[in-house]
């Protein structure tokens, strides 16, 4: 037989195989749907954990991205933290006097701004009041950048309204409609809290961020803010910081450390007793934390492979033994080893396959539907549904391959004399 | 002259528990071209023993086989079964057809292993049958269809690579009369248009069919007449 023969030889025995395996897998509908269950739960789990991931991956650097790498941020506690642990919250309170203090001392910086916020829910303009309470900023002149709000119309908070204690404020434009359906808002006083703030912007439209409204703020300066609403004693504030550039990041951020640790009134020895994160830093913990999710889910699936593979040898071996006479006649007509055992590990192979893509398509719908749940723009992992049909034809092979084997080995006669 | 099938001193023992059964003991045979034999015995006699060393699903424990001039007791499994495909068919007292295949299907896969194209295997499959005269039941599958014409698939199955010789160890025997008489008639059309045909039976009436009678008794050749 020459090379080619044998090539084309192999070609049609793993077309006349697919055909066979599908016959097989029809003539045999429960068994066959048992095994498909079992690889179609096992690759479910790997790629619906891996598409939850991955939109969530998405959601959370794309919000990272927006904020800007150079942001970081001086805070009491770390931004994700597994062990709420006391040594955190023994601190002390970073409070808006440090803030003014640190604003005063640091010099690199591009701009810092402070990080406070409470909500409130008697708000009122006239004879229309706010349902539902709305999160108040106490705002600094950069606030605005920071928070990558846009004044849409009016004026931002500049430093004189600080300075001065002033009773304005920047609304979000749902505000503005449930407030000023039919009248211009700036120039308007609204009251919170009974107190009368004159409206002088209004920011544009944000839609949400990390679950939370953006239209649905306010905005009014941090001195008025803790004149009026703030408790020195039980409220944080975060400072925000920007360098000037991301080469700057590291030095700007060793600045700041110096100069805080002199706000607290640290001694050379004592530990920091306050946080700083950036950006970059923030996305390495995030991704820590799911790559913690997804080695778990790997074990996990892993396991549940591994249970599916022995299911796929389970049934091909129960497969082999009720189709012992047919070997023989296959053997008697001239089938030889090579024919039976690709047979065999086509079937077993076929059956990952079907089993693999019904679990492909479980995973990816199920993993969206994780997304959607959190308002995340769908993903399908291709990577994720490729490594799951690699994984499914592995397994296929790796687990059919003995009952394929000893099915090839059966001596014809006796296959041919056995009765069921 | 020269011989199809050449079986010098053929020995085929069984080991069962410590016993050895001497199913082929000492048994030369030789065969030529377009003959029709029949071979009888009592059970148990090592016919069928001789029917599976001679269509190559066995091969002897001793001696020499030769088959076209070739050594089948050398042969390694891959060039049996090559053997099996392209030069015996097989015919069996209990059909051995796929159950769950039609009948254009069983008698298509020995094609296949032959590695035909599609098309030519259906072409071949449906010739096959129609020359044992099921024309119109190709697509039943065998429970579908009556002993004879069940065997008759068999026979199909059998010819449709063309081989060299056609082994049928009891092939009326699960079949009434009547059918038996079909499959009888079938095989004797074969043997006119050229065929070489070796028949196992347990009925006088069958073996005279054959132009040769062999006798088999212990594992040996007790009696070759030719009539
Ligand atoms: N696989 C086997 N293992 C052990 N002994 C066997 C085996 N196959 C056949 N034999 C023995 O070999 C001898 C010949 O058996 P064989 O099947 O050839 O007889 P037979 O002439 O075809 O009989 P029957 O007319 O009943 O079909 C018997 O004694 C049988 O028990
Ligand atoms: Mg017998």
């Amino acid at each position: 037989m020459n090379k080619n023969k044998k090539k084309s030889h192999l070609k049609n025995t793993i077309k006349e195989s697919f055909r066979m395996s599908i016959e097989a897998i029809k003539d045999n509908k429960l068994r066959s749907i048992l095994t498909l269950i079992g690889i179609a739960i096992g690759v479910f789990s790997v790629v619906g954990v891996m598409t939850a991931i991955k939109t969530l991956e998405n959601h959370v650097n794309s919000q990272l991205d927006i904020l800007g790498s150079n942001k970081f941020y001086v805070m009491k506690e770390p931004a994700l933290s597994f062990q709420r642990s006391k040594e955190y919250w023994k601190r002390k309170n970073i409070t808006y006097q440090d803030y003014l203090d640190l604003e005063k001392l640091a010099k690199t910086p591009h701009s810092m701004s402070a990080e406070m916020a409470t909500y409130e829910d008697d708000i009122s303009y006239k004879d229309k009041e706010l349902t539902k309470e709305i999160k108040i900023y106490g705002a600094t002149f950069w606030s605005v950048r920071h928070h990558q709000f846009l004044i849409d119309y009016g004026r931002s908070i500049t430093d004189d309204d600080i300075r001065f204690n002033r009773k304005v404020v920047i609304l979000g434009p749902d505000i503005v409609d449930i407030l000023f359906p039919y009248e211009y808002p700036i120039g308007k006083k609204i009251k919170i809290e009974g107190i009368e703030h004159l409206v002088i912007g209004v920011t544009g439209k944000k839609g949400e961020m990390f679950g939370e409204n953006q239209d649905y703020m306010a905005l009014i300066p941090a001195s008025t803010f803790t004149q009026y609403y703030w408790d020195e004693d039980e409220s944080n504030v975060e400072i925000v910081l920007e360098s000037k550039s991301q080469e700057e990041l590291r030095k700007t951020m060793d600045e700041i450390i110096g100069h805080f640790r002199v706000i607290r009134k640290l001694k050379p020895s004592e530990k920091n007793n306050f946080e700083i994160v950036n950006n970059k830093e923030l996305a390495n913990q995030i991704d820590g934390f799911t790559g913690g999710i997804k080695l778990f889910a790997g074990a996990v699936s892993v396991i549940a492979l591994l249970v599916a593979g022995i299911g796929i040898m389970n049934i091909m071996l129960v497969s082999v033994s009720d189709r012992i006479k047919e070997i023989g006649i296959r053997k008697a007509i001239g089938a030889n080893r090579i024919d039976i055992l690709i047979q065999f590990l086509m079937e077993a192979f076929f059956l990952c396959q079907f089993g693999g893509i019904i679990g492909i398509v479980l995973g990816i719908l199920v993993g969206n539907l994780i997304g959607f749940v959190l308002n995340v723009s769908p993903v399908i992992p291709v990577d994720w549904a490729f490594y799951g049909l690699f994984i499914c034809s592995i397994i296929g092979i790796g687990f059919g391959i003995y009952p394929a084997w000893h099915a090839a080995n059966l001596d014809p006669i006796n296959s041919l004399r056995y009765d069921k | 002259m020269s011989f199809i099938i050449s079986l010098k001193d053929i020995e085929r023992f069984y080991d069962v528990g410590g016993e050895v059964v001497r199913a082929l003991d000492g048994l030369d045979l030789n065969i030529s071209a377009n003959e029709y034999i029949s071979i009888m015995g009592p059970s148990g006699s090592g016919k069928s023993t001789l029917m599976n060393m001679i269509g190559c699903l066995d091969t002897p424990t001793n001696g020499t086989y030769e088959f076209e001039n070739e050594y089948v007791h050398e042969m390694d499994e891959g060039q049996l079964a090559s053997i099996r495909n392209r030069k015996i068919g097989f015919v069996f007292q209990t059909f051995n057809l796929l159950p769950k295949s039609s009948a254009l299907r069983n008698v298509e896969v020995p094609l296949i292993y032959a590695n035909i194209s599609k098309k030519e295997r259906i072409d071949r499959a449906k010739e096959s049958l129609i020359d044992v005269g099921l024309e119109d039941r190709m697509h039943h599958k065998p429970n579908e269809l009556s002993g004879g014409q069940r065997q008759r698939v068999a026979i199909a199955r059998a010819l449709v690579n063309k081989p060299s010789i056609i082994l049928a160890d009891e092939p009326t025997g699960n079949l009434d009369s009547k059918s038996g008489v079909e499959i009888l008639n079938i095989f004797n059309q074969l043997h006119d248009k050229g065929n070489t045909i070796i028949l196992v039976t347990h009925e006088e009436e069958v073996a005279k069919n054959a132009k040769r009678m062999i006798l088999i008794l212990d594992g040996k050749v007790k009696s070759d007449i030719k009539n």
